[in-house]
């Protein structure tokens, strides 16, 4: 059995076959999951010092000096290593003095408030044992993250729910589209895009038992009568919500306080990357804040003009692991993070490789390497190694890197 | 998917009974179950015919990938998310530990695995689709996001 680290379902249930190294079968893997296992065999890293072949301590010795020249590094990536690489990562960045960011997730809003207790909680297995409604707002998880509905949120019999999705699981989608995920569920609210703060005052009305003043009224109302005979409830927030809601997420709060006068609604954040809530709980423990720090000062910093912008435009070296920001970020801040000497540690080939400085693969979490990550609900999985591979793990790099400096 | 009616625009109409059926739309039924097979209706293979018999045998050419219970599965369209899985009520008596709670199949008398990040048909007599009694079942058609499985 193998754990999946293609995204923050971190599914344990995965059955490989090996030859001489080589995966030839796996079972139960989604397409995303089978995806990130083949990539095993094709597209991998090799260390490079200055665009030449090198060996592992020549690349070690390089990212070392990079860092230790650098004034103002940044440590960028982060959700997609394992918890123990992470915490290596915290303190280097407290000795170097560096900018850690973690890949930008509009997700921070939400999880925020989840992990401050703002907003309640629960786990997945919670969800598959109790829930009768699980509603997806603004997130699409059959394609995201393929196998939620089936392993949790909708299909399976849980404790409490033998009877499932025929008869004692209700599915509602909130989205401004009919995704692939609305055209299994019986609900499906269309919103205009932007459209989610006056869709929670709409629903706040119809809870209150008034009519409400805009939206499909009907609608509505049947709405606010599945919600009020709801047991148990998973409300899944996606991007689509999150970015909608951005100044007006107290007025969501409110919403779930109203809620859970009624039954026990619980918020799940849908983080993408494996290890992303891992990160912000971690910075969270450590530092206090979220996502994003600076130890510039010797102090940990945080403030909300810190933005990705400004981080690449000020550094002067990153460090980016596991991750592919010049794809991925916008295409001025991917421009000014490209001029800086970059070091890219990664088992992947992609973009932010293809530019770096320095590059220094890694084994792949859940198969070539052991360690623990956090799932999206913060329940911790701990994965082995399956594939004996000559490469190191991301927290053994970082602590190469970091007796080198 | 196709339908009855369709397979019955492609025919003689002539309701000439030569195929063992009373009638045209009667035996275009029985090619759609694959209880008989094109070259069954003599008159179609008359030269008249040809271009009504060249359209017919594309119609139903994705047919002859369909396993005993007519089910079909487009690998080019799956997910992988395992949802026909644990919805397969088949599944979920043969496997009450694994499939049932969500998890991959344990037990090696379920119909349908992921295997290689798409769905894959194994035991297909297992299903309720089977044989002449058969109950229509759509378990696995109706829990697909991307409609790559579907029944003939």
């Amino acid at each position: 059995m193998s754990v999946c680290t293609g995204c923050s379902l971190l599914c344990e249930d995965i059955e490989v076959e090996l030859k001489n190294g080589a995966i030839t079968q796996t079972k139960n893997l989604c397409r995303k999951g089978q995806a990130h296992f083949q990539s095993l065999s094709t597209e991998r890293t090799s260390p490079i010092v200055d665009g030449e072949q090198a060996s592992m301590e020549e690349a070690f010795s390089r990212a070392a000096k990079i860092l230790e020249e650098s004034k103002r590094p940044l440590l960028y990536g982060w959700s997609s290593s394992s918890s123990e690489a992470q915490r290596v990562g915290v303190d280097l960045a407290r000795r170097l003095g560096a900018t850690l960011y973690g890949t930008p997730s509009s997700q921070g809003l939400l999880l925020e408030r989840v992990l401050a207790g703002r907003l309640p909680t629960c786990t997945l297995d919670d969800v598959r044992n109790l829930a009768d409604l699980s509603l997806f707002w603004g997130s699409d998880p059959s394609n995201s993250h393929p196998r939620l509905l089936s392993r949790f949120a909708y299909y399976p019999r849980g404790e409490k729910r033998q009877k499932s999705y025929e008869e004692e699981r209700t599915c509602v989608v909130v989205d401004v589209r009919k995704s692939a995920t609305a055209t299994l569920c019986q609900h499906l609210i269309r919103l205009p895009p932007r459209g989610d703060t006056e869709f929670i005052s709409a629903l706040a009305a119809v809870l209150e038992g008034k009519i409400p003043r805009t939206g499909d009224k009907k609608r509505m109302i049947e709405l606010g009568t599945l919600l009020r005979k709801t047991e148990f409830g998973a409300i899944f927030c996606g991007d689509g919500l999150v970015c909608s809601l951005k100044e007006e997420a107290d007025l969501f709060q409110s919403l779930i306080e109203q809620l859970n006068n009624i039954a026990p609604f619980r918020v799940l954040p849908m983080v993408g990357h494996y290890n992303s809530r891992g990160f912000n709980q971690l910075l969270l423990e450590q530092t206090g804040f979220l996502n994003r720090v600076s130890f510039q000062e010797g102090q940990a910093q945080h403030s909300q003009e810190q933005s990705i912008m400004e981080a690449a435009r000020s550094c002067d070296a990153a460090l980016v692991i596991g991750s592919d920001p010049l794809s991925s970020l916008p295409f001025s801040v991917a421009r000014a993070l490209a001029k800086v000497p970059l070091i890219a540690i990664d088992p992947r080939r992609s973009l932010t490789t293809d530019a770096a400085r320095v590059v220094i693969p890694s084994a792949m979490y859940g198969l070539e390497a052991g360690g623990s990550a956090l799932r999206m609900d913060g329940v911790k999985v701990e994965f082995q190694l399956i594939v004996e591979s000559n490469l190191m793990p991301d927290a053994e790099i970082l602590k190469r890197i970091g007796e080198a400096v | 998917m196709v339908n009855a009616m369709e397979v019955y625009q492609l025919l003689p109409k002539t309701n000439c009974k030569k195929c063992g059926y009373p009638t045209c739309i009667a035996f275009a039924v029985a090619l759609l179950n694959r209880e008989k097979k094109i070259e069954d209706c003599p008159p179609l293979l008359e030269p008249k015919y040809s271009e009504k018999l060249k359209k017919l045998r594309e119609l139903l050419a994705p047919l002859e990938k369909a396993s005993e219970t007519g089910l079909i599965i487009h690998e080019e369209k799956c997910f992988g998310c395992g949802n026909c899985v644990v919805a397969c009520p088949v599944n979920v008596a043969a496997d009450p530990t694994g499939c049932a709670i969500g998890l991959g199949p344990k037990s090696d008398r379920v119909i349908l695995v992921v295997e290689d990040g798409v769905v894959k048909c194994l035991n297909a007599k297992e299903c309720r689709r089977f044989g002449p009694n058969r109950i229509l079942c759509n378990a696995c058609t109706a829990t697909c996001p991307s409609k790559a499985i579907e029944f003939v």
